[in-house]
C-alpha cells in the first residue's frame, strides 16, 4: 500500500526497479535460451542424425523429432561409413599429424621464446619484432606459392639402411607437418607467458651450475602449463581441420586427414545418414577435448585477441 | 673465441698481484656471455630456419612468380613475363565477381557477426549461475571444422531441408522456402548466414575478455545514477570497447577476405558465380590448372588487399586514441 502511495509521488519509484529487474532477467534468460537453441541444435541434429536410417532423417524433418534420438536407431550408418572409406586410416593420419605437430610446435617455439625472453641476444628486440611482423600475412595468401615451393624442396629417403636424396614433398606426410611446426603467435604467446616467470628463478639455478637447457626443462617449461595448453590447443585446431592444404598437395588415399574425406560420400549414391555419421565420428573427438579442457580453450581464444 | 680469449690472458703472467684477477674475471664472463649467445641462437634457429623457409620464401615467391609464366609440373624453366599475369587478372570478369562477392560478405558478415557475438557476450558477462552451460552451446560451433558444418548446412538448405520444413511449419505452410544454394540471389546469403553462425563464439569471447576490461566502479556509479540499460550500454560500454571493437573488424574482414572453405565445399562458386571467391579462384588457376604464376598474381592482390585494410584499421585506431 505505502509503496502504491510513493510511486504517485516520487520521481523515482520503489517498487519498479525490482519488478522490472525481474522482466528484464526473464527476457534475457529467453534471449540466451533462444540463442542456445540456434547455436546447438544443428549440431544435435547432425549427431541424432547419424543414428537414423535416411528415410526416417527425411520423414523426422517436420517435427520436433528432427532432433530427438527416436524410432529405429542404430550405428548402421558408422559401420557403412567404414565401407565406403578408408576412416580408420584417415583418422590414424590426423591423429599422427596433429600430435607432432602440437608437440614439436610446442617444443620449438617454446625455445625460440626461450632465447628472446631469458637470455642476452645480440639483436632479439628485431628478431621479436620480425617474428611478430609475420602475423599479418594469412596463410590463404601463402598456399599457392608454397604448393610451388615445396615441390622444389629436398627431401633424405630412408628404404631400410639405404638413404636418397628426393626432390619435392608433394604427397607426403612431412608436407603436412613441417610448415605449420613454426608459428609467430605461439613465440609471442610464450614469450608473454615466459616475461611473467621471475627472473631471479634462473639466476638461482646458474649459481647451482645449471646450464641454460636446464632452466629452460626444469625451471621455466614446468611453470609454464597454461601457455603449453593454449599453445596446443591453438595448433591442434587448425591441424585437425586443415583442409584447404592438403587437398591441393596429397593425392595418395593412405596420406591424406580426415577432412579430405568428405569428398567420398558425393561420388555414387549420396546418403545423408552416413555423412552426417562421417561428420559426428570427426567432430566428437574435438567437441569431448573442448568439454574436457573447456576452460583453457576460452582462454586461448581470448589471447588470440591480442593478434592483430 | 673462447681459445683466443685465454690467449690474451694466458701471456700475461702477473707480478703484480691484484691486477690479474679483475681480467681473469672479464674473461670468464665474456666467455660465459659467448657461451650465452651461441646457446641462444642455437634456440632460436630452428624456428627462424622453418619461419624463413615457410613464411618469408613463399612471400618473396609470390611477389617473383607473379612476373612470370610458372606452371606447377612443368619441363621448361619460368621465364619472365612481365605484367601479363596482371593483365590477364585486370580483365577477368570472374575476378571482379571475385571482389565484389567477397565486399558483400565483408558488408553483411562484419556488423552481423560481430553484433551477434557482442549481445552473446554480454548475457554471459555476469556471475548468475548457469550461464556457463549458455557459453559451452554458444561455441560449439566454433570447435567444428568449417568442413563439417558446410556439409551440416548443405542438407539444412536442401530443397526439402530442415530450413525449409521449419518455414513451412511456422507458417502453416504458406510461406515455401528457396533452393538456397542453387539460387544465385540466396546462395552467398546462405553461406554467410552460416558463417556468423559458425564464427560467432570466437567472437564472443574476444568481446568477452574487452569486457571484463571495463572498470566495474564505472557500472556502480552508473546505477547510483539510475541510468537506463541502454545508457549503460552507449556511454560505458560501447566507449570501454573501442580496442576490441577495432580488432574484430580486422579479423573478421580477413576472414571474409580468406573465403574458402565453405564456397569448396558447399557451392564450387556457382551458380553462376555468385559465390565464387580470390582464394577460391587462386585454388582453382593455381591447383586445379596448375597455373602458379598466374594463382601467384591473384595472392598478390589478396596480399595488398590485407595490408590495406591493415593500414586503414591503424589509422583509425590512431585517431582515436
Amino acid at each position: 500500500m505505502a509503496t502504491i502511495l510513493e510511486t504517485k509521488t516520487a520521481k523515482v519509484p520503489v517498487a519498479a526497479p525490482a519488478k522490472r529487474r525481474r522482466i528484464r532477467s526473464l527476457s534475457a534468460w529467453t534471449v540466451r535460451v533462444l540463442l542456445g537453441i540456434v547455436f546447438s541444435f544443428p549440431l544435435l541434429f547432425m549427431f541424432v542424425s547419424s543414428l537414423k536410417p535416411d528415410a526416417q532423417i527425411f520423414g523426422d524433418l517436420s517435427s520436433i523429432a528432427a532432433f530427438l534420438p527416436v524410432g529405429n536407431l542404430s550405428f548402421e550408418n558408422y559401420s557403412a561409413v567404414f565401407d565406403r572409406v578408408p576412416a580408420a586410416r584417415f583418422l590414424i593420419n590426423s591423429i599422427g599429424i596433429s600430435a607432432v605437430t602440437v608437440v614439436l610446435g610446442v617444443l620449438i617455439n617454446s625455445l625460440a621464446a626461450f632465447a628472446l625472453s631469458r637470455m642476452q641476444l645480440r639483436g632479439k628486440g628485431i628478431i621479436l619484432t620480425l617474428i611478430i611482423a609475420t602475423l599479418i600475412v594469412p596463410f590463404e595468401t601463402l598456399a599457392l606459392p608454397l604448393v610451388w615451393w615445396v615441390n622444389q624442396l629436398p627431401w633424405l629417403e630412408v628404404n631400410g639402411f639405404s638413404l636418397s636424396l628426393t626432390t619435392g614433398w608433394l604427397d607426403t606426410y612431412q608436407v603436412q607437418i613441417i610448415p605449420f611446426i613454426a608459428n609467430a603467435f605461439s613465440i609471442y604467446l610464450f614469450h608473454q607467458y615466459f616475461e611473467s616467470i621471475p627472473k631471479e628463478l634462473d639466476e638461482a639455478a646458474r649459481v647451482d651450475g645449471a646450464g641454460w637447457f636446464k632452466i629452460y626443462s626444469r625451471i621455466v617449461m614446468p611453470l609454464s602449463g597454461p601457455a603449453i595448453a593454449t599453445v596446443s590447443i591453438l595448433t591442434f585446431l587448425p591441424a585437425w581441420n586443415s583442409y584447404l592444404w592438403p587437398l591441393m598437395v596429397v593425392q595418395s588415399e593412405e596420406l591424406r586427414p580426415v577432412m579430405i574425406g568428405v569428398q567420398y560420400f558425393f561420388q555414387l549414391n549420396v546418403s545423408w545418414g552416413e555423412i552426417m555419421a562421417y561428420s559426428s565420428m570427426i567432430t566428437l573427438p574435438v567437441v569431448a577435448l573442448f568439454i574436457a579442457f573447456q576452460r583453457s580453450f576460452v582462454n586461448s581464444i581470448a589471447t588470440s585477441g591480442v593478434k592483430g | 673465441m673462447n681459445t683466443s680469449l685465454a690467449q690474451t690472458t694466458l701471456p700475461n703472467p702477473s707480478h703484480d698481484d691484484p691486477a690479474p684477477a679483475p681480467q681473469q674475471k672479464t674473461s670468464i664472463t665474456s666467455r660465459y656471455k659467448s657461451r650465452e649467445q651461441r646457446t641462444g641462437w642455437l634456440m632460436l634457429s630452428p624456428a627462424v630456419v622453418l619461419l624463413v623457409l615457410f613464411i618469408l620464401i613463399p612471400a618473396v615467391l609470390s611477389f617473383g612468380l607473379a612476373f612470370t609464366n610458372a606452371r606447377l609440373i612443368s619441363p621448361h624453366p619460368a621465364t619472365f613475363v612481365g605484367m601479363d599475369n596482371f593483365a590477364r587478372l585486370f580483365t577477368d570478369e570472374t575476378f571482379y565477381r571475385s571482389l565484389v562477392n567477397v565486399a558483400y560478405f565483408a558488408l553483411i558478415v562484419v556488423p552481423l557477426q560481430g553484433g551477434v557475438a557482442l549481445l552473446m557476450a554480454i548475457l554471459i558477462n555476469t556471475k548468475v549461475r548457469g550461464v556457463t552451460f549458455f557459453r559451452t552451446l554458444y561455441f560449439l560451433p566454433v570447435v567444428t571444422s568449417m568442413v563439417v558444418v558446410s556439409l551440416l548446412w548443405m542438407f539444412i538448405y536442401s530443397k526439402d531441408g530442415l530450413l525449409n520444413e521449419i518455414i513451412a511449419k511456422l507458417s502453416f505452410g504458406a510461406l515455401q522456402g528457396a533452393d538456397w544454394l542453387n539460387n544465385p540471389s540466396t546462395a552467398l546469403p546462405a553461406i554467410m548466414l552460416m558463417s556468423v553462425w559458425q564464427g560467432a563464439g570466437f567472437h564472443m569471447i574476444i568481446w568477452l575478455s574487452g569486457l571484463q576490461t571495463i572498470s566495474a566502479e564505472l557500472y556502480e556509479a552508473a546505477d547510483l545514477d539510475g541510468v537506463s540499460r541502454w545508457q549503460r550500454f552507449r556511454y560505458i560500454t560501447w566507449p570501454g570497447l573501442a580496442a576490441t571493437r577495432n580488432l574484430i573488424l580486422i579479423t573478421i574482414t580477413i576472414q571474409a577476405l580468406s573465403l574458402f572453405t565453405q564456397i569448396n565445399v558447399m557451392t564450387q562458386g556457382g551458380p553462376l558465380d555468385a559465390t565464387t571467391t580470390l582464394v577460391y579462384q587462386a585454388v582453382r588457376s593455381g591447383f586445379k590448372q596448375q597455373e602458379t604464376a598466374y594463382a601467384s598474381a591473384i595472392s598478390l592482390v589478396f596480399f595488398a588487399l590485407v595490408l590495406i585494410i591493415s593500414a586503414i584499421q591503424r589509422y583509425l585506431t590512431r585517431e582515436k586514441s
